[in-house]
């Protein structure tokens, strides 16, 4: 192949030349066809990508709502403290940084171990803080030192705060640091938007049940962003709405001295308007500083917390299930008469003791209480009328009478995680075990049952919304803390209102059998000296449940170990005439109901109706004023 | 006197193309004011130097650049073992050769020097081409590919290799060997997969799916589509750009300008800068066609259509229909090296327009 001829080489050139040309014109066109599609036909897509780069949403937590105890104390507020916060994924070196921030800011041990337990368990790995609480000089050292730690940044926050500590911890509850669980509840409730900028989630308590009315609804800022998710400048801004304030039906000071009245013991108290339902103190002993929740617990006091054996962190009022001991008496005697097996006078023989089928049901007085009525059989507490008694009813006669005052369960009680208790049946044997011969209920145990014994097992708020209940003439109401959640931006009161869940098929002259003989518990019986000299009028009942089956050896308190000792109960009303306040007290290896939860119930009484606090008490407003500083 | 003067300096200068260069320049001085204001000073030096370039070779004639090519081919070729011997390394490729007074890239002097080559060696042997002559042609070009390509450096690589290859076809290769080494290549278009750097790799696969990894190897290309796609018919204005203004955009001043320019002047913005390049690479064309020597007529062709391809594979690369590979937009990337080769390119054309043959035919 040649090209002789330079005329003929020109001219392919020049041909060549042209192709070129076209080419370059068939390309601009796929360009420019390129940039229609992109600029024309896809513009709007690409516009709205462009935009969602630019534009960030930026949650603004918005404040929780308080809780206020029925006189206006508030019992869990919220309070502002700088934080040191590190983002971690905008941070190469973590334990460098960690060490760098430590040579001017005090950052101990357990901040260290805090976050790392942080960083493992939280989900949003935004920002997550280091310390809190900084001091203003520190919040200064930091951001002289600021441009050597990106990725570090000081932030304002709201910290929940409960101003009188251990007092109501179980009544409040805690809030923590959202863990993965809470996201799934959150996801469950349809409310991610709005928890996008929370930290954290009420965990127990009246914090966990109120969470969405305390949470209130976060605000966010529209803000211009640039690539490294800087914010540039802010385009719009909508407030948040503070979370809803809850008032409380509890006394705040009553719950206190009630606290104060266990001391060193463990146990419950539950006390209840009987009118309402309102739950005017609600304990559960030990306590714990919810406090020590808000920044995330240390491991140190988590272990300490969990693994001890007083279990500080049970609520015991509503997940701590005893046989009620005689307490149950008098709602024994009460379905006697229902059920017409006794009328009021008729007497019963006691020898001592109650023979069924060679096995001697053993009264707790040698030699018996001799003639017995039903008054006396309350008053003195006497075993061998309820052995015999229950055995004429029947447990399922039992079980069908006590269900109405809601023994065996939950009362609804607006917190979360109640136990059910056991209120034993025939039935309920059978469900609950699984060989044949388990499964079958033997007339020997419903004796014990009619003494509060046995199978039964109930927790201390199903003793007192049973008291309750009795008291208002068989009018039964729900238990319940919040009296009325305050909307923040209205100002509008919503109110739980006390509806009446039921009224028990009970006959006005059979509850007065039973009041009377209660009044006279106080009066002249096992709680007599408790209540000596008291001022007002009160019913009440003692009972006193066995931890330990005897089985022929005698009980002796002094030589049984503590934690086998028999628990101490007492259920009581005041004032008789018109009952204000009902109470179930549970004193755990208290020994007899008489000696540990009567007098606490007397000081419970004696301030709710008179104002009284027990002496060597501190005034209660001091004590305030105390975990205010 | 001063008239004269002047008549003097712009006599080597040819209007139209100075007109097309002027506009450009225009566009780059306003995009970079947009996208990086603090390098407007720096982009006025790199301009002057490459201006008086152009200037200097636009009064070089035809036939001087011809004894040049030879001797500058092989420096170049020289240079391009030296920076595979001893190069400097930045960003995971050796590009740089340090001579002790200057870092230069020899690889984007080969941009020129390969068509000078090839022209010389054509017009060498005008009148008695071979199909031999193309075999020779085509490794003067392999040998400065291969060894750009080896750097890693594919952007440069496929500026020279095309360089190269416009000038061949320029020279005549016929269509039956031009199509049947595109076949071939086809073919070798596997091994020579297997050939590629990791990242060269990852770049085309990129580009077949950039939304499979948003954060990673695809956000370049994802935001410039973004922003170019956002820019509308009119655009969003100058220094409106948020894709550019807020950081979204990767090498905004460099390889990925045209995502700026696009985003704030829109689809009118770009039919007017294509319509530049049209026009610049028209007049090449033209100025190619009316060139007096076969080494003229080879060097203008192919000069115009590296303008080109400068042009499209950059403004296809940030539109998101090749691959992203490092070239710049013509004349208005920042970038002193590559803006004077391309005014050198210009003085070249120059030169040849006005050593045209006066009378045709």
């Amino acid at each position: 192949m040649e090209f002789s001829n330079a005329q003929e080489g020109l001219e392919q050139f020049n041909r060549r030349i042209a192709i070129a040309g076209g080419f370059v014109l068939i390309c601009f066109t796929l360009l420019f066809a390129r940039f229609v599609w992109l600029q024309v036909i896809q513009h709007d897509y690409y516009q709205t990508r462009a935009e969602d780069n630019r534009i960030s949403l930026v949650p603004i937590v918005p404040n929780r709502g308080l809780i206020i105890d029925r006189h206006g104390e508030v019992m869990a507020r919220n309070y502002s403290a700088y934080t040191l916060e590190i983002i971690p994924t905008q941070v190469a070196n973590l334990e460098e940084t960690i060490d760098g921030l430590a040579e001017f800011i005090t950052i101990e041990a357990k901040d260290r171990k805090r976050f790392k337990k942080l960083l493992e368990e939280s989900k949003r790995f935004d920002s997550l803080p280091i310390r809190t609480r900084l001091t203003d000089e520190e919040v200064a050292r930091f951001i002289a030192r600021r441009f050597r730690f990106p990725g570090v940044e000081i932030k304002a926050r709201l910290f929940r705060q409960y101003p009188r500590g251990a007092f109501a911890s179980h009544v409040l509850g805690y809030i923590g640091r959202i863990t993965e669980r809470d996201l799934g509840q959150i996801e469950e409730a349809d409310v991610e938007a709005n928890y996008r900028g929370t930290d954290h989630f009420g965990k127990t308590g009246l914090e966990r049940h109120y969470e969405m009315e305390l949470h209130g609804t976060s605000g966010f800022e529209q803000v211009e962003v640039d690539a490294g998710g800087r914010a540039i400048r802010t385009l719009a801004r909508t407030a948040p709405v503070p979370g809803n304030n809850l008032t409380l039906t509890i006394d705040v000071k009553l719950q206190e001295v009630a606290e104060r009245a266990f001391g060193e013991r463990k146990g419950s108290l539950v006390a209840i308007e009987p009118a309402t339902g309102g739950i005017l103190a609600m304990v559960s002993m030990p306590n714990y500083d919810p406090n020590l929740f808000v920044d995330g617990i240390t491991t140190a006091d988590w272990r300490d917390l969990n693994e001890s054996p007083e279990k500080p962190m049970v609520n015991r009022a509503l997940n701590g299930a005893y046989p009620p001991g005689s307490t149950f008496k008098p709602f024994m005697a009460l379905a006697a008469l229902t059920t017409g097996k006794r009328r009021p006078e008729q007497l019963l023989a006691d020898p001592g003791f109650f023979n069924f089928g060679g096995h001697m049901f053993m009264d707790d007085k040698k030699g018996g209480h001799g003639m017995v009525d039903m008054y006396k059989s309350i008053v003195e507490s006497c075993n061998t009328y309820y052995y015999v008694l229950a055995n004429d009813l029947g447990i399922d006669n039992i079980a069908k009478f006590m269900a109405h005052f809601g023994f065996g369960s939950r009362t609804g009680v607006d917190i979360e995680g109640e136990s059910e208790g056991v209120l034993p049946s025939q039935a309920w044997k059978k469900k609950r075990f699984k060989k044949p011969e388990q499964q079958k209920w033997y007339a020997g145990e419903t004796i014990s049952v009619g003494i509060g014994q046995g199978y039964n097992a109930y927790t201390p708020i199903q003793l007192a919304q049973a008291m309750a209940t009795l008291a208002n003439d068989g009018v039964m109401y729900r238990p319940h803390l919040v009296n009325h959640i305050i909307d923040t931006k209205s100002a509008q009161k919503t109110y739980i209102e006390p509806q009446p869940l039921r009224t028990l098929p009970l006959k006005q002259e059979h509850i007065d059998v039973i009041k009377q003989a209660m009044v006279g518990v106080n009066q002249e019986g096992t709680g007599a000296r408790a209540f000596k000299d008291a001022g007002y009028v009160s019913a009440g009942k003692t009972g006193t449940a066995q931890v330990y089956s005897l089985k022929g050896t005698k009980y002796n308190r002094d030589t049984v170990k503590q934690e086998l000792r028999d628990h101490s109960l007492f259920i009581a009303y005041a004032p008789a005439e018109q009952p204000k306040i009902a109470v179930a007290v549970l004193v755990e290896n208290g020994g007899f109901g008489s000696q540990a939860a009567a007098p606490i119930a007397r000081q419970v009484f004696d301030y709710y109706l008179l104002g009284k606090l027990p002496p060597g008490a501190a005034p209660a407003d001091e004590a305030a004023r105390e975990a205010d500083e | 006197m001063i008239r004269e003067l002047w008549a003097k300096f712009v006599a080597p200068i040819d209007g139209p193309l100075m007109v097309f260069l002027g506009l450009l320049i225009l566009l780059a001085l306003i995009t970079m004011g947009s996208a990086s204001p603090a390098r407007l000073t720096t982009l006025l030096a790199h301009l002057a130097i490459a201006l008086t370039v152009m200037r200097i070779v636009a009064q070089v004639p035809p036939q001087r650049l011809m004894y040049l090519a030879l001797p500058i081919y092989v420096v170049g070729v020289l240079l391009l073992v030296g920076v595979a011997l001893f190069g400097d390394i930045s960003k995971g490729a050796r590009r740089w050769l340090d001579l002790g007074f200057i870092r230069i890239q020899p690889s984007e002097l080969m941009k020129i020097a390969m068509p000078m080559m090839l022209a010389w060696y054509f017009q060498k042997h005008e009148s008695m081409l071979r199909l031999k002559d193309y075999a020779v042609a085509t490794l003067i070009l392999l040998i400065p590919v291969a060894l750009i390509v080896r750097q890693p450096d594919l952007g440069t690589s496929i500026l020279v290799l095309s360089s190269g290859f416009f000038v061949i076809f320029f020279a005549g290769l016929p269509w039956k060997v031009m199509f049947g080494l595109g076949a071939a290549a086809a073919t070798a278009a596997p091994f020579a997969w297997t050939l590629l750097h990791d990242y060269q790799r990852q770049r085309i696969l990129t580009l077949l799916d950039p939304e499979k990894d948003p954060l990673g190897k695809g956000f370049h290309i994802i935001q410039s589509t973004i922003a170019i796609g956002s820019g509308g018919l009119f655009g969003k204005g100058w220094g409106e750009g948020t894709q550019a203004q807020l950081d979204f955009l990767p090498e905004r001043h460099t390889d990925f300008i045209f995502a700026v320019y696009s985003e704030e002047f829109g689809l009118i913005g770009n039919f007017i800068l294509l319509v530049i390049y049209a026009l610049l690479i028209g007049r090449g064309l033209l100025i190619a066609a009316n060139a007096a020597t076969l080494f003229s007529r080879l060097l203008a062709g192919a000069l115009t259509l590296i303008f080109f391809t400068y042009a499209f594979v950059n403004m296809g690369m940030v539109s998101g229909i090749l691959p992203v590979v490092g070239v710049p937009l013509p004349f208005v990337s920042y970038g002193g090296t590559a803006l004077v080769t391309l005014c050198l390119g210009i003085g070249i054309l120059m030169s040849i327009q006005k050593n045209r043959m006066l009378v045709q035919k």
